[in-house]
């Protein structure tokens, strides 16, 4: 482990549990290293821009992506191994008629390997209850309000399998490149909180 | 690994409340979904969280948001392990 020492009751719980981890050989710390290393520097937003606009001009990437996610990530140099464990990816495609959205209701999966940390909102209480039930209304606390004939279907990541929104490409983004397109997406569009 | 339940099929999840972990979320406890898709084989968590491995078939089942709070007209999809499932 890296030696720069947070002084925070949470970081010294950290590091006990880490110690006693090691001590009992359940843990190898330079596999944790190098698992850390992939989440702070290959884990990113901008790696789910990039599947969102190649899925929007390639229709055999997108025919892939939606049957195996999995598969269909090395193609753009990306995978879901850079975690302690290689998850499932499940990639929902939204449609003029249906509309995705993503949640944990019992803590917080979310495809950090892939993705990066999720947003704070993302873990809250509030976030996770009410968006299983009141969906239509979450949306809307979010600036984003569907038509009302949008049939909503919500994920909720209970098990092992972790989920990502592919929206629907914009109007009038004919002509743009593929890194064009990927600066139009945002991490909310990923979960579904947003249109794109 | 043989699969219980196929693509289609009706099934009701389980009222039981455990005392110990489980993956089974409150709200969708003894409620009547559709199957509609394979989520693989995976440990059980309840049992991975005793630290038992028994991978066996988890679905990916679909639930109205009626069926589950009564009101709504959005759907809630989960993927539920074999255990937690019986015929409706």
């Amino acid at each position: 482990m890296s030696d720069d020492h947070d002084d925070s009751p949470i970081a010294a719980r950290v590091r006990e549990l880490e110690a006693v981890l090691e001590e009992k050989g359940l843990l190898d710390s330079a596999e944790l290293d190098r698992a850390l290393e992939a989440f702070a520097h290959k884990a990113t937003p901008a790696n789910g821009f990039r599947i969102v606009a190649r899925a929007w001009v390639d229709e055999e990437f997108k025919a892939r992506l939606l049957d195996d996610a999995n598969s269909a990530l090395p193609a753009i140099g990306l995978s879901m191994g850079g975690g302690l464990q290689v998850q499932r990816l499940r990639v929902v495609e939204n449609t003029e008629k249906v509309h995705n959205v993503i949640v944990c209701t019992l803590c917080s999966c979310y495809p950090i390997a892939l993705l990066g940390p999720s947003p704070t909102w993302y873990k809250s209480p509030a976030y996770r209850s009410k968006v299983v039930s009141h969906p239509r209304e979450v949306l809307k606390q979010f600036g984003f309000e569907l038509p009302d004939d949008t049939e909503i279907q919500v994920w909720d990541a209970n098990a092992e399998t972790r989920y990502m929104v592919l929206p629907r490409r914009p109007e009038g983004t004919e002509g743009l490149s593929e890194e064009e397109l990927a600066s139009k997406v945002t991490r909310n569009g990923l979960i579904g909180t947003a249109a794109v | 690994m043989s699969e219980r339940f196929r693509v289609g099929d009706r099934v009701r999840t389980s009222t039981v409340d455990p005392d110990h972990h489980t993956r089974l979320p409150n709200y969708v406890r003894g409620r009547v979904g559709t199957v509609v898709d394979s989520d693989g084989v995976q440990p059980l968590a309840d049992l991975r969280a005793q630290g038992v491995e028994r991978p066996q078939p988890v679905y990916v089942v679909r639930f109205t948001a009626r069926e589950l709070f009564g009101h709504g007209d959005h759907t809630v999809t989960l993927s539920l392990w074999e255990d937690y499932l019986s015929d409706e």
